[in-house]
């Protein structure tokens, strides 16, 4: 079992106060342990916590580019065999990293088999260049290159379904989880990182700055994610669906009103015919996982 | 022990000696048969590598840095497309001071799309920090993997090598080769010893990044050890040539130069042709000669000035083309940057683009342009065609 008081993200890093992904780094290295060497790329995380000569990273870590952190870890990987080591190699990578710039990398690490874990902190934009969509960018969010405008309702896309395609890849551990439940974080970087092959994480990291909601309620908004069912914790085991987190769901509108990358959908009035495709896409996922309690 | 090998196994010959821990590389022609080979000898167990078989150059290059970082000795092959797919990695590996060698087998770069050479596709990388080396033959390019390696790996220098060689002329040729033995290669090259590496023992961090108050140092470093790499090439050159009896103490090569009123200066295979040209033309009584240069980065400007002392007419044979300069050539800059004197004639001759002939006529016709002054131009163009 992961020693829970271990702290390898150090103090003193430049994210904003109540970002996600910072709180996901803190969460991911108590998981993994100390015998853990991290591939990271060009983004949020990337920039608050190493602005050099300074770094928050108890472990060893590297960054290259923006897309080439799951080919990294090949290669540190594959360096570590030869050499007989016993580090885990994990990578930590943005959605942008992950879902757009560095699926061929990422594809082809998980074809090859290596032995690493890959983990996505979903921020659900590029948040380090100034909030511009992703392919992990929910439909309908206003994002600077997804405005919503007198034509447009935001992001006019559904998020991509990256566990699915890993899981197509055949790894054998997927799994997504949110900062709002830490130690479901810390259990599922746990596993993955026992787990021979190449495994994939997705957790949802609510960013304060990016999304529009004030800082202290980042938890709060995690929660709602998934009483929503707009995001579904749950576990690919060998390509079967298991331990799917159940809610009693919520209206997708709470979620929505909290953050002012929605507010366009209440402005003048309430938009009920894009928020009913919203909550279109919660009740299929709910469909899908099997996320409603039935009481 | 003497062989005749095709150059890409000769070149995967010299691999095999420097054993490396991680080999990652993605097929593209003509460095194809280097991988090829490599492949085999993993599957066969004469070579004890990790072959990381990745889906493209992108990922070969830093699956490389990845495995370099983590302390291991590395090799990759590339060639033109490959190459610049690898662009924004070569910048990364240099910058992060991670000496990985590479094969480059010159081509020319698309489009149109060729396969055949020229060396377009490594002056494209001219300013990313890796050490760049050109070879005549195929024992030059096996000999100067060897020294590649302990010119990178030295802890003066800690820098990227490309091993450049002509795509076809030298990948695809038989050439009765000298191949080391493996007990000198080991005294010549000693195992690969980091400086720092990525190591659960003694956490760092790898590519952080720099605000306007430290990038600019690492630059200035990064090129204080490309100078630093003009001894180390020359220490390591003549401790080769003790061991192995090849002599590769200077970063150039003289041909008949030291009389010459007309010198021809080149890289690369073409470098023969112009031996044989000169040949034919002292012959005639003409007095000129080669200065073949061996190191385009780090450029070796006050060894070639000094070869160059007292000769006014110099023509520069570019396989390469920087689109809009004046001069034409990448090399010719080069040249007379190093010379920086207006009573010499320094002239640029594009040729052999894309894999066009280069031949002994081409060459003495070429002698006639630089003596009587007509130059920076393209060389041999079908001037039908245009
Ligand atoms: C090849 C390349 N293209 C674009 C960029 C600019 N860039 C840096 S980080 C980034 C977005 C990062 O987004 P994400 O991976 O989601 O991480 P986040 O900042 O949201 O944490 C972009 C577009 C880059 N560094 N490299
Ligand atoms: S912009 Fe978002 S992800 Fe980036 S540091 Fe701030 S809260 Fe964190
Ligand atoms: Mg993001």
């Amino acid at each position: 079992m992961a020693d829970r008081s271990l702290e390898l993200e150090d103090c003193g890093h430049r994210a904003c106060g109540g970002c996600g992904p910072a709180l996901a780094a803190r969460l991911i290295l108590k998981g993994a342990g100390e015998r853990s060497i991290i591939c990271a790329s060009t983004g949020c995380m990337e920039v608050f916590s190493t602005p050099y000569p300074q770094t928050a990273w108890k472990v060893p870590w590297i960054h290259s580019l923006f897309q080439n952190t799951a080919a990294v870890a090949s290669g540190v990987e594959a360096a570590l065999k030869r050499q007989g080591r016993d580090e885990h190699v994990l990578c930590i990578c943005g959605d942008g990293a992950t879902f757009d710039i560095g699926v061929l990398c990422i594809s082809g690490a998980f074809e090859r088999g290596h032995n690493i874990t890959y983990i996505c902190y979903d921020n659900e934009a590029y948040m380090n260049t100034g909030i511009q969509r992703s392919g992990a960018t929910p439909f309908d969010a206003n994002t600077t290159t997804s405005p919503a405008g007198k034509l447009s309702h935001g992001n006019s896309r559904p998020k991509k379904d990256m566990p699915q395609i890993l899981a197509a890849h055949g790894a054998p551990y997927v799994a997504t989880c949110s900062i709002a439940y830490p130690n479901d974080i810390i259990r599922k970087v746990e596993r993955a990182v026992k787990t021979d092959g190449p495994c994939y994480i997705q957790i949802h990291t609510p960013c304060c700055t990016g999304w529009g909601f004030d800082g202290a309620k980042t938890i709060e908004l995690g929660k709602l994610a998934i009483e929503t069912g707009l995001w579904v914790n749950f576990e690919i085991v060998n390509g079967k669906t298991e331990k799917v987190k159940k809610v009693k769901r919520k209206p997708v509108e709470e979620y929505l009103r909290a953050q002012k990358r929605f507010a366009h959908l209440f402005k003048p009035s309430v938009n009920t015919e894009e928020i009913a495709k919203i909550q279109a896409i919660a009740d299929a996922n709910a469909e899908k996982y099997g996320i409603d309690l039935k009481i | 022990m003497k062989k005749i090998l095709e150059g890409s196994h000769a070149i995967a010959e010299a691999v095999r000696l420097v054993k490396p821990e991680v080999i990652s590389a993605y097929p593209i022609t003509p460095q194809t048969h280097i991988v090829e080979r490599l492949a085999e000898m993993v599957a066969d167990g004469d070579l004890d590598s990790e072959y990381i078989c990745v889906e493209s150059e992108f990922s070969a290059l830093s699956a490389c840095l990845g495995a370099s970082a983590a302390g291991s000795r590395v090799y990759s092959a590339t060639s033109s497309q490959g190459l610049l797919f690898m662009a924004e990695v070569c910048f990364n590996v240099a910058g992060m001071r991670q000496p990985v060698v590479m094969s480059i087998a010159n081509r020319a770069v698309s489009a149109p799309l060729s396969i055949w050479n020229d060396q377009q596709d490594s002056i494209c990388l001219r300013d990313s920090g890796w050490i760049q080396l050109y070879a005549e033959d195929v024992q030059e390019t096996l000999d100067l993997h060897l020294i590649a390696y302990r010119v990178a790996e030295d802890h003066k220098v800690l820098l990227p090598v490309f091993v450049c060689f002509d795509g076809f002329i030298i990948s695809h040729t038989y050439e009765p080769v000298d191949i080391p033995d493996e007990k000198d290669v080991k005294a010549y090259l000693p195992a690969y010893v980091p400086v720092n590496k990525l190591d659960a023992d003694d956490p760092l961090s790898m590519g952080m990044y720099a605000t306007p108050e430290y990038y600019m140092e690492f630059r200035y470093e990064n090129d204080q050890a490309m100078t630093r790499s003009l001894d180390v090439f020359k220490q390591a050159g003549k401790e080769f040539k003790d061991l192995f009896g090849r002599d590769y103490s200077e970063l150039i090569e003289e041909y008949r130069l030291s009389d010459a009123k007309i010198a021809i200066i080149a890289m690369g295979s073409v470098c023969g042709t112009i031996k044989d040209a000169i040949d034919v033309m002292r012959a005639q009584g003409r007095e000129v000669g080669l200065l073949k240069i061996r190191a385009y980065r780090p450029f070796p400007a006050e060894d070639i000035k000094k070869a160059l002392s007292g000769i006014k007419k110099i023509g520069v044979l570019e396989k390469n083309i920087s689109l809009g300069s004046r001069m034409k050539g990448a090399v010719g800059l080069e040249i007379k940057d190093a010379l920086d004197d207006s009573s010499v004639s320094v002239l640029s001759y594009v040729a052999g683009l894309g894999g066009r002939d280069i031949r002994i006529e081409d060459v003495i016709k070429m002698t006639d342009a630089i003596e009587a002054g007509n130059g920076d131009c393209f060389f041999g163009l079908r001037e039908e065609l245009i």
